[in-house]
């Protein structure tokens, strides 16, 4: 059973412009997505720059207005307390960013860093604060010793780990992770993808991982949404996705990742080749007369497409 | 558009004229009047048409080595010995004006961000038009048809307009394809291209990757590919070059070093990339950190405090590259005995 | 573009409207009005109330403020108490001074700072760029008051190389080339002392500048291009590090008509800044409120007309 469900969620921003600065148009940068997350499992969120991906993570935790939609979290709408301090909803889903640096204040120690959730959120006298401090940085596998240092002691991995560490220090139910690793070399990339699903599987937490990276996300999603001009193209289980791909967007994607086989290169070239043709020539099956992403079609019990039914076949 | 017969094979340069021959590299950069080598003692050539991949992880030195062959280093913090020889001169020993003749002439380099390697108040007309006017003897008019048949040759649609257009008016996949004009604009030999996708999207990459492929196949130059990437390594490259703590440990054809890849490092980097694994099985993580300029281990294998359960006397005292088949070079005797942690190991032999 | 330029002039109006209520309010409560100084042990009490009555001190402050402001609209803005002279023609004197000098003065600190910041950002940390910081930590440390007595003293009264007061000399006819070089010669050493002072910020400012150009990505690509290092200089790095002192363009030159209160009245030059602060001695509201007006017109102005700059120089900001 699902904890959470987002429905017809959008979030527009205005375009000004005239002479009296007014509003003009908006730009639909989250277009009417749905979503449900249960327990244990990784939710996915793929798409290029500018889709949409991560200010759909930034609405769902707050970060971002939002225009429409709704947000149940275990049966109650929430979508109006997001922004209220100490609700429980904002105990329980946090976030980790791609920047770790940046998003770590330089000027306080560890110790102060993973104290703030723990003040917001959990009454602890100052033993068990200190305790659950060394909890945590045992957890992210750190010294004791860590929390004495500043974020610029840290390499790149480490201080990913210390916003992890932050993440849960309040026991999250969903963790919202927005590129967390696409700034890190591929060795320390592959250590705090572990350490994720590391610590998913003993507290059973939740994740929506926004990424760009269909070989990240495959490795640590169960279900996967291809977003595009924030709409979502596809969605499904990661065979759905992976195996049988629906939406040539989908296919387009897939077929520009690089791999790590050089003997079949040539052919996946012209694989390539050939999806980037059909792109341009079946389009009109995809997206709508102004380049609109359609509804989601259900095709299987897990497998929804954005395409529409008139012209199935058509061409 | 079907048969695979017809698909271009993986060329392996039996031309082996050899456009770039470096020797014994070495730079250094100084922190508080000591220099400490970023690139330590590399050797490695370029041929004629052919896409030589150097690939590592940050701080490795690979784009230290790129920047290094054109001497774009500030002068007075730099200190480069060794030989990199193109056309009998050794680049290392030029004067900047010098080396003025050869950058964006006989070498063109193409750069990671395409927004910010692009002058954002110059058109981009001006901006390709500007090697052109220093290195051929065209007229206005010639220039301003060259700089036309350029953006065509790179797949820019609608030249005419986008001459006159700012970097900031292009999209940046189409900034990296002027970049890429640039780069070729005086027909150069050789071509550094350092993380030419790491800011592109997946599919703009492919692109950029295609176009690369298609131009140097045209003009039979040599590429010298800088990347972080494996998987952009195994799409593009002939020759790959692995790097490590300033030097180079593994050095294979494209083939040859993904099917069989014996250095621990390039096996240890092969296993941490999410593709080659089944859905729950753990990812391969190097232990420790890539140690800082400063910090690098100058004796044995660099490479040995991260395998610590590989024993001391499976490594070389001064670790050589030694060619292990014909083309494929490994740095160390270390290889020989690895295993990654927790499995069975080879034993000493 | 005009379309901006319009609606930002319209907005101005509420800004005017809002500064000149301001300036009406603070005027009212500083204390003792122009006829305070008039007041001797003979004067007859009666006579001042007299006074009072007819310059309009007792209608309610709206009404004043009303009449004040449409003839404000007008260009009429009072006559001066102490000068006697109507504030508009005495304001139009004194802001021709005020602009030669200025003019002169922002001329000779481009031409010192824009060199000197350059070269001390091109050969950074050379014994060149050493003076250069140096230069401008003691300029930057000297109040401008003493630099000015300074020269006052050494240059104009030990040398005698230039003259001490005034704008022009009385021998020469209007129109004349004396007359001009009269002029000029009276304002050089004002307007060096002012350039000299002003360089600071600028050298400062494009030395970092040009610094942080010099590792730009987009140098780096010029570099590469195998253009001649000179020439990356003068078409990339200069031109890119010029851009915050263009931006701050707007700014100075309406600016210029502010005027320095120190330099003015060291160098008893008449000017705005020697009017404005003798305007406030003399408690001659007329004249103060007017100058405080123009000087609130010209900083919006300036803000315009600096936004209209980086539009025409930077092709990425577009004002529609």
């Amino acid at each position: 059973m699902s904890f959470m469900e987002i429905k017809d969620l959008r979030v527009h921003y205005p375009i000004r412009g005239g002479f009296f600065n007014t509003i003009v148009d908006h730009v639909h940068a989250v277009d009417g997505i749905n979503m449900e997350f249960e327990k244990g499992k990784t939710y996915g969120l793929v798409g290029e720059s500018g889709c949409g991906k991560s200010t759909t993570g930034k609405a769902i935790i707050g970060l971002e207005k939002i225009t429409s939609g709704k947000i149940f979290y275990e049966g109650q709408d929430v979508t109006n307390q997001r922004r209220q301090r100490n609700s429980a909803y904002n105990r329980d889903i946090q976030m980790i960013f791609q920047d770790a640096h940046s998003s770590l204040n330089p000027r306080k120690r560890v110790q102060d860093i993973l104290a703030e959730p723990i003040r917001n959120f959990l009454k602890l006298s100052d033993l068990e604060e200190r305790r659950k401090i060394n909890e945590l940085l045992a957890i992210v596998g750190m010294p004791e010793d860590a929390k004495y240092k500043y974020p610029h002691e840290f390499s790149g991995g480490q201080k990913q780990r210390i916003g992890i560490a932050r993440a849960i220090a309040t026991n999250p139910k969903l963790i919202i992770a927005d590129e967390p690793v696409s700034a890190l070399d591929l060795s320390v990339q592959a250590q705090v993808l572990n350490f994720l699903k590391d610590i998913q599987d003993e507290f059973g937490l939740s994740y929506l991982f926004i990424s760009h990276d269909l070989g990240v996300v495959k490795h640590m999603c169960d279900e996967i949404s291809i977003m595009y001009k924030g709409r979502f193209v596809e969605s499904g289980t990661k065979k759905d996705i992976y195996q049988a791909p629906e939406h040539i967007y989908t296919k387009r994607l897939l077929s520009a990742i690089p791999n790590i086989e050089p003997a079949s290169r040539a052919v996946r070239k012209v694989e390539r080749i050939n999806v980037e043709k059909s792109y341009q020539v079946e389009n009109h099956r995809y997206f709508d007369a102004n380049g609109r992403v359609y509804d989601l079609q259900a095709i299987s019990d897990t497998h929804k497409v954005a395409k529409t039914d008139s012209l199935e076949g058509g061409i | 558009m079907n048969t695979t017969q017809e698909l271009p094979k993986i060329k392996h340069a039996d031309n082996t004229q050899e456009l770039l021959t470096i020797k014994d590299l070495h730079t250094g950069f100084r922190v508080k009047d000591t220099y400490y080598n970023a690139v330590d003692g590399v050797s490695i050539s370029l041929k004629k048409n052919e896409i030589l991949a150097i690939v590592g992880e940050s701080g490795c030195g690979k784009s230290t080595l790129a920047t290094s062959i054109i001497g774009l280093h500030d002068t007075n913090n730099t200190r480069i010995t060794g030989e990199i020889e193109f056309r009998s001169l050794n680049l290392a020993k030029l004067t900047d004006e010098k080396l003025n003749n050869i950058r964006g002439n006989d070498i063109g380099m193409i750069f990671q961000d395409p927004l910010s390697a692009l002058n954002p108040l110059m058109r981009i007309g001006d901006q390709i038009e500007e090697s052109l006017i220093y290195h051929t003897k065209m007229s206005k008019k010639e220039r301003t048809n060259r700089v036309l048949e350029l953006l065509n040759q790179v797949g820019i649609p609608n030249p005419n307009r986008v001459v006159r257009q700012f970097p900031h008016q292009l999209s940046g996949g189409m900034r990296q394809r002027v970049i890429i004009a640039i780069a070729i604009s005086c027909k150069p030999s050789i071509i550094i291209a350092d993380e030419p996708t790491t800011a592109l999207d997946v599919t703009i990459q492919a692109q950029i990757l295609d176009l690369l492929k298609d131009l140097q196949a045209e003009t039979e130059s040599g590429i010298i590919l800088i990347t972080h990437d494996l998987g952009v390594v195994a799409e593009v490259a002939d020759r790959v070059a692995v790097m490590y703590a300033g030097q180079i440990i593994e050095e294979a054809t494209v083939e040859e070093l993904f099917s069989n890849p014996v250095h621990p490092y390039t096996r240890s980097l092969l296993n941490s990339i999410p593709q080659t694994h089944s859905d729950n099985e753990k990812l391969e993580v190097i232990q420790g950190l890539v140690p800082s300029l400063v910090n690098l281990p100058r004796n044995g294998c660099r490479f040995a405090s991260r395998i610590p359960w590989i024993p001391a006397e499976a490594h070389e005292a001064d670790p050589q590259l030694h060619e292990i088949a014909p083309g494929h070079f490994v740095r160390c005797t270390c290889w020989n005995h690895f295993h990654f942690e927790g499995e069975e190991g080879g034993s000493l032999t | 573009m005009w379309k901006t330029i319009i609606r930002r002039v319209l907005v101005m109006i509420p800004q005017l409207f809002v500064l000149s209520l301001l300036i009406f309010i603070m005027a009212k409560f500083m204390p003792g009005d122009p006829f305070t100084g008039m007041i001797t042990p003979d004067t007859d009490p009666a006579r001042i109330e007299e006074l009072r009555q007819e310059a309009g001190f007792y209608d309610p402050w709206y009404q004043q403020y009303f009449n004040w402001i449409m003839n404000a609209a007008n260009g009429d803005f009072g006559k001066s108490y102490t000068y006697k002279v109507a504030v508009a023609d005495l304001i139009g004197d004194r802001a021709l001074n005020t602009l030669w000098l200025s003019l002169l003065s922002v001329f000779l600190l481009y031409l010192i700072a824009i060199p000197l910041g350059v070269l001390a950002g091109r050969y950074q940390n050379s014994f060149l760029d050493k003076i250069v910081v140096l230069y401008s930590f003691i300029s930057y440390a000297i109040p401008v008051f003493v630099l000015a007595l300074i020269f006052l003293f050494f240059f104009g009264y030990k040398l005698q190389w230039f003259p001490t007061s005034g704008t022009v000399d009385i021998k020469y006819d209007s129109g004349t080339i004396g007359y001009l070089w009269s002029k000029i010669y009276h304002i050089l050493l004002p307007a060096i002392t002012f350039a000299l002072l002003g360089t600071t910020g600028v050298i400062q400012y494009l030395r970092t500048e040009v610094i942080d150009a010099k590792s730009m990505d987009y140098v780096r690509t010029a570099r590469s291009k195998g253009i001649p290092i000179n020439k990356v200089y003068t078409k990339h790095i200069f031109r890119n590090s010029l851009l915050p002192i263009a931006a701050f363009l707007g700014f100075t030159i309406t600016g210029l008509l502010g005027g320095s209160i120190f330099i003015e009245t060291i160098f008893g030059y008449p000017g705005m800044g020697q009017l404005f602060i003798q305007s406030i001695s003399g408690r001659d509201y007329s004249v103060i409120t007017a100058l405080v007006m123009l000087f609130g017109f010209t900083t919006l102005l300036g803000s315009l007309l600096s936004d209209i700059i980086m539009s025409i120089v930077d092709p990425r900001i577009r004002i529609d």
